[in-house]
């Protein structure tokens, strides 16, 4: 029953998205494609990070470093004239795999607010790192001259193809998260959340599938981040500070964690209120900050819990 | 490499070091005993060097400046206890963080508010302003000598008060046992708030020093945090000694990395390389630090006792 209600939203949900540019097209407001194209590039990124945090219990606190290698994967290849989007792709989500394996590797090592502090150490080196090369723009970023070509399969030159290859891929996701979550190995993921200690001593070996999970969050966050190079046409360190992967982890819990639809739902509500309040006062940080206090301490599961009301607290244990 | 030169940085590494082991001080007193995490530290550091800054300036009193900026954090640090904190405590990490990261927000937006999206001049006291000769022909900034005595001071007081005094015992009681420090009949909401205060007004007091040296702007507290972080992560959550040595260990290991680490690499690479490569590692130093220390003792290097 509330499987069936949920896949209804997300149907409805994502049929109301493919009628965006449409929309936009007969208000003669150009301006929603982009901001709803960014939109769901991170919702792209925040349900990835949902995969392992809400569902994997790993505070990952520097999920916007598998954002930049994905971006400057594009910017980097494009720099040296390669335009392909399958290579240039490839490499986004080959190079996010590859980091978010090592890293994996060795905070999975930790547990706890270790884990935490870890991951972001681990999301401030490369940020550094990005800073000071100068050869692909250091702190100033690096211009992409054209967009990622597909042979003659799909113009991204035209922004309402590039929003719904955006929507493809969020669809994809979507699909490829619920088939994730509802496996076996999903089910190991979930349950070493709640007990990991009894997952092992059942003989799963946990380590291993967290460190799967959390490169295939990775990779999922690296193509978010190759189709913002595409949406900006500009990669720039800022797009893995840390208050970043702050904001991609706001956006999972304000939509409500353990949820697939709660990070997409989450990504929509903060850049909507973002550009609202933004468009009202230049101060809209000083409203924005209060909000996420009241939803941290009043709204505990986000907008899905507040959707989902008592239904949830008395349907399912 | 003149010898000089590695005395003057090593003393800069030194002042970066108590500067942060200020920060590191209270958020690892408030993360060891209410194991709470703690983002908007960093805001109570940019309110006291905003506030010091402010007041400096429209009274010319530096006394008056450092006591406004120190009782004006304290304020604003109970307060924040007393309105959020409190409700977060018994929350998991991931609530906290959020919370916190609001408060970050809201904190950076409302300095901008009130002292302008520019950054603010910090001038340094003028029985400060000029140099010491350290060493025959090493002249060397008094006020960078006053920054390190300052905290060596504080770091001293805090071991008395740590160590010995009754409070300082409490505190430590606090982080070995919550539960049963309460149930001996110990306010344990007031030492909460004690700690807290405490925490903030150090906080403040290294912002204060900071004004002068980097630049008094909104968000300037952010990058310090992150740095206090892996100080307290470096030295193990809740030990005071270790965020003494770890601060320590992170202000030398960045400020002769940043100073060395390009001429040196410069003798076996290519100067282009090195000019590439140079300033890259040494940024990254102190996290491959931090991911080494992890690696080998993921509890830090004082991991707190009986828990």
């Amino acid at each position: 029953m509330k499987l069936a209600r949920r896949t209804t939203a997300t149907v409805i949900g994502l049929v109301l998205l493919a009628a965006i540019p449409l929309a936009s097209a007969f208000f003669g407001q150009p301006f929603y494609v982009d901001l709803f194209t960014r939109i769901m590039i991170f919702a792209i990124a925040a349900l990835s990070l949902d995969l392992i945090l809400g569902y994997g219990g790993m505070v990952s606190f520097g999920h916007a470093t598998y954002l930049g290698i994905g971006a400057y994967s594009v910017g980097i290849l494009s720099f040296y004239g390669i335009n392909d989007g399958f290579v240039q792709f490839g490499l986004a989500i080959g190079a996010s795999a590859l980091v978010a394996f090592l890293i994996g590797a060795i905070s999975l090592r930790t547990s706890g607010v270790y884990f935490i502090m870890i991951t972001l150490a681990f999301s401030q080196m490369i940020y550094f790192l990005s800073v000071s090369v100068n050869t692909y723009g250091g702190d100033d970023g690096l211009n992409i001259r054209m967009h990622s070509g597909f042979a003659k399969l799909i113009d991204l030159d035209d922004p309402v193809t590039l929003y719904f290859l955006v929507l493809a891929i969020l669809t994809l996701f979507l699909l490829i998260g619920y088939r994730i979550v509802e496996s076996r190995f999903g089910m190991v993921i979930r349950g070493a959340k709640s007990n990991a200690r009894r997952m092992a001593a059942i003989g799963f070996p946990i380590f291993r599938y967290q460190l799967t999970a959390f490169v295939i969050s990775g990779a999922m966050c690296g193509v978010a981040g190759a189709l913002l190079a595409n949406l900006t046409l500009f990669v720039s360190p800022s797009i893995m500070h840390w208050t970043r992967s702050g904001e991609i982890m706001v956006m999972v819990i304000l939509g409500g964690m353990g949820s697939l639809l709660g990070p997409v739902l989450g990504a929509v509500a903060y850049l909507v209120l973002e550009h609202g309040l933004s468009s009202v006062t230049a101060h809209w940080q000083a409203v924005l900050g209060p909000i996420l206090l009241f939803v941290v301490l009043f709204a505990k599961r986000g907008i899905i819990g507040l959707a989902a009301g008592a239904r949830m607290e008395t349907g399912h244990g | 490499m003149h010898p000089l030169l590695v005395l003057e940085q090593a003393l800069n590494g030194l002042q970066i070091g108590v500067m942060l082991f200020l920060m590191a001080a209270g958020l690892t007193l408030v993360f060891g005993i209410m194991n709470l995490i703690n983002l908007a530290h960093g805001s109570l550091y940019m309110i006291g060097a905003y506030l010091c800054a402010w007041v400096f300036q429209t009274t010319g009193s530096f006394v008056l400046a450092v006591g406004a900026a120190l009782f004006g954090a304290l304020i604003v640090g109970v307060a924040i206890e007393v309105a959020v904190f409190r409700a977060l405590y018994g929350r998991d990490h991931l609530d906290q963080l959020l919370a916190t990261f609001g408060l970050i927000l809201f904190f950076n937006e409302m300095v901008r508010i009130l002292w302008g999206p520019t950054a603010l001049y910090a001038a340094v006291p003028g029985f400060l302003a000029g140099q010491v000769e350290i060493l025959p022909g090493a002249p060397y900034p008094a006020y960078r000598l006053a920054i390190i005595a300052v905290g060596l001071l504080v770091a001293f007081f805090l071991y008395y008060l740590v160590s010995h005094t009754r409070v300082g015992m409490l505190i430590r009681a606090g982080a070995s046992n919550r539960a049963m420090v309460a149930a001996l009949g110990i306010n344990i909401r007031l030492l909460y708030t004690l700690v807290f205060a405490l925490g903030a007004s150090l906080a403040a007091l290294s912002g204060l020093m900071a004004g002068p040296i980097f630049t008094v702007e909104s968000g300037m507290g952010d990058g310090v945090l992150i740095l206090a972080f892996v100080v307290i992560v470096i030295g193990g959550i809740g030990s005071i000694r270790g965020a003494l040595v770890a601060s320590i260990l992170v202000g030398v290991v960045d400020t002769l990395g940043r100073a060395f680490l390009r001429p040196l690499l410069a003798t076996v690479l290519s100067t282009a390389t090195a000019a590439n490569a140079g300033p890259a590692l040494a940024s990254m130093l102190i996290y491959i630090l931090m991911a080494t220390v992890l690696f080998f003792r993921p509890q830090g290097l004082f991991p707190p006792r009986g828990r």
